[in-house]
């Protein structure tokens, strides 16, 4: 049986881990964009996470993981050393920007993980993106070095000013297009309501918008239909048909109020794991 | 002896189980098993033989039981099937082996076969005395470990081939781990007999998805032959508005949920709905197992269907099971709309009256519906067990794969592919089948990969 081992645990902010796993039948084929679902026990439940990076030869991949709920607040307890349940993936499809040639990276908050890969890719391609990262404030401003080096330009946004322009990403984003950029390409990653606000941004200036779609899973391989979403009226899965998809086609509000559906059990389930833990 | 009535199984009273995800169906006890096994006629020619998918030989693993020897009996039911335990309870007998049973008409019923399966392979002591000769020639990689898979990789092993299995899921068993309730089939059973397949030498490797942790081409590289065993994963939903609102499931997400995740038990991390009042589509054996699912998680469960009751693909026995725990029957009906509420939640579902017409391809008659007819049923949850068809994942990741026309992997009857040493069988092959059928077609392929390469083994 393979042994899922946490190889590195580094806390980047209050509350975000980024764990290296041990987990070679995921870093064998991994690409940037695709995501793993992993368990972190026994009893755990199947919780989705982009693959943030990998390293083929040591076969372990690299995961930015926010403790926002029961499983990643589990996770977040573990060692290096401990092993996580299961891993599974790589799953969905890999990103796929070639045909751009002017893009923007946006990535908010968490998200950022999700366009790391593809600064870092761009970047080694010689092709370096425009970046802008938000968050919070300043402690949950993750990979600002790594972002400040991949970038063309580096843009940091914080709600409270705490680092960079006060303001949210989509101050930047509009700004960098009134300065008159050209992007052919938006590649946003974040909270719903932030890929919402990028793409009413992006579709008035008719700029093509990709966002990943962070949708409730629990196989992740096409079997259940949780992750169902609504794109231009028509039914696909996040998991087989994206993660990526054109952010004009998304029903944002139908996505924010179906990743709301277990709200209410996961608040009762926080309440008794922070009684455990 | 000659008109002694046929002996049902001992069941849970329906207001006991609708409490309990536990076992219904308790098995023979040994009195029972003797004087049903002693109804068998053990004709010379036996039809029901005949009737079983994998050939079990009946009459005699059923003289056994007569004679007291249950290890006995167990181990002739293995020489034909890899998972009686399973079979026993999940097999649809009264089609099969008991359809074809002389006692039925006249003689007080056909041979409990499927009760006296089950009771052989529950208490029977040692698990398979068939164990594998010696490890020589091939070495083949089975994609999926649903029964299919587990049949394949079985025969395969005792043959003496190095199998491994890969499934993608983090539990072995396929459907039988993640689609049928521990109600009907306990998953300490279904684990049982993944450990016996297991002690034959046949590896398996969990959280592996072929097409994408790896692909068949790789496997070919590293194993003589590949059999695909990956079901039928791809949940159909009705195409009508609102089916994205928050309470509406697929069979298959609802019921993974609840089997694989043990979402029903108090305290788990996996979250279902707990809705006071389900409408589940359909009425085939998922569509009973949904239904009665949501009864034990306390719902007020109507089960809607656009034919009448004669057309329910569902085992009688299952109907019967969900009407005696309460699941209403809306019959002649067909969903045109889930209503949703402000939040985005459903609150019922708008059906349409139907009426049966002539006979489609199916040879069901098929439904018209019926203008004006218009009603609602307010409800909180709606789960959707239409059918399934097979997942692309692997087509798409091996396009020289030939699938028909609903993406089912196109086979000879002895399961051999488009591609060389490549093999296929069960839901994969047919769509959504029964459990037997896939083990018949793991049998078969199992058969025709020992022969393609006779000369290596």
């Amino acid at each position: 049986m393979q042994n899922y081992t946490l190889l590195s645990k580094r806390r980047l902010a209050r509350n975000v881990c980024e764990y290296k796993i041990y987990a070679p039948l995921v870093a064998k084929h991994c690409k940037a964009g695709q995501f793993v679902i992993l368990r972190v026990d026994d009893d755990g439940e199947r919780v989705p996470f982009t693959i943030c990076d990998y390293d083929r030869s040591e076969g372990s991949v690299r995961l930015l993981v926010q403790e926002v709920g029961y499983s990643t607040i589990k996770l977040g307890t573990l060692k290096e050393g401990d092993a996580i349940k299961d891993i599974v993936g790589p799953l969905g499809n890999a990103t796929d920007l070639s045909a751009y040639k002017n893009i923007c990276l946006v990535g908010g908050g968490i998200g950022s993980a999700v366009i790391y890969p593809q600064a870092k890719k761009l970047f080694e391609e010689g092709a370096p993106a425009d970046i802008i990262v938000g968050a919070r404030n300043k402690d949950l401003l993750i990979y600002k070095e790594d972002f400040a080096s991949f970038a063309n330009e580096a843009h940091f946004v914080t709600d409270d000013g705490s680092f960079g322009e006060k303001g949210f990403v989509t101050d930047a984003l509009a700004r960098l297009m009134a300065e008159g950029k050209g992007y052919d390409c938006v590649f946003a990653v974040g909270p719903l309501k932030m890929m919402q606000a990028v793409c009413e941004l992006t579709r008035k200036a008719g700029v093509h918008t990709v966002v990943s779609m962070n949708s409730i899973m629990v196989d992740g391989t096409g079997m259940c239909g949780c992750c169902r979403l609504s794109l231009g009226g028509k039914t696909v899965y996040a998991c087989v048909d994206g993660p990526e998809f054109d952010g004009h086609m998304v029903d944002f509000d139908e996505a924010i109020s179906r990743s709301l559906v277990y709200r209410e059990q996961e608040e009762a389930h926080l309440c008794r794991l922070r009684r455990e833990v | 002896m000659k008109d002694a009535k046929r002996h049902e199984m001992p069941a849970l009273p329906a207001s006991e189980r609708i409490k309990t995800f536990d076992e219904v169906a308790l098995g023979f006890t040994w009195q029972l098993a003797k004087e049903e096994a002693e109804r068998c006629l053990n004709c010379k020619n036996p039809p029901c033989v005949s009737g079983c998918p994998v050939g079990v030989r009946i009459p005699d693993f059923i003289a056994k039981i007569k004679s007291g020897d249950i290890d006995g009996a167990a181990d002739i039911i293995r020489l034909d099937n890899n998972l009686p335990a399973i079979c026993g309870r999940v097999c649809p007998q009264e089609s099969q082996c008991e359809a074809l049973c002389v006692r039925k008409a006249k003689l007080g019923g056909s041979v409990a076969i499927g009760a006296l399966e089950r009771y052989a392979a529950d208490n029977s002591a040692r698990y398979d005395v068939h164990a594998p000769t010696a490890r020589a020639g091939i070495k083949v990689a089975v994609v999926g470990s649903g029964p299919a898979s587990l049949s394949c990789a079985a025969d395969l092993a005792r043959a003496g081939v190095k199998v491994t299995v890969f499934e993608a899921l983090h539990k072995a068993g396929g459907v039988l781990a993640y689609g049928i309730p521990q109600f009907r089939l306990p998953k300490e059973v279904v684990a049982r007999e993944i450990e016996n397949v297991k002690a034959l030498g046949v590896e398996i490797i969990l959280n592996a998805v072929i097409g994408k942790s790896l692909f068949i081409d790789e496997l070919l590289e590293d194993f003589d032959a590949v059999f695909i065993g990956s079901g039928a994963g791809l949940p159909s939903f009705l195409g009508v508005e609102g089916e994205n609102l928050n309470g509406v499931y697929s069979a298959n997400e609802y019921l993974t949920r609840i089997n694989l995740m043990g979402a029903y038990k108090d305290g788990a991390a996996t979250p279902i709905s707990r809705a006071k009042r389900v409408v589940v589509v359909g009425a085939g054996n998922v569509a009973m197992d949904s239904a009665r699912c949501a009864v034990r998680l306390g719902a007020e469960t109507h089960l809607v269907y656009r034919r009448s009751r004669a057309e329910m693909p569902a085992r009688a026995e299952e109907i019967e099971r969900a009407e005696e725990e309460g699941v209403k029957f809306d019959l002649l009906v067909n969903p045109v709309r889930i209503l949703g509420d402000e939040n985005g939640n459903v609150r019922g579902v708008r059906l349409i009256r139907m009426r049966l017409g002539e006979p489609d391809s199916s040879g069901r008659r098929s439904p018209h519906p019926v203008e004006g007819s218009e009603f609602e049923i307010a409800c909180e949850s709606v789960i959707v067990a239409l059918g399934t068809t097979p997942n692309p994942l692997i087509k798409a990741s091996m396009p020289s794969l030939e699938t028909g026309r609903k993406g089912t992997l196109i086979v000879d009857e002895d399961g051999r592919t488009s591609v060389k040493k490549v093999y296929a069988g069960g839901d994969a092959t047919t769509g959504a089948a029964t459990v037997i059928m896939a083990m018949g077609a793991g049998k078969r392929a199992a058969k025709a990969i020992l022969e393609d390469f006779r000369g290596k083994i």
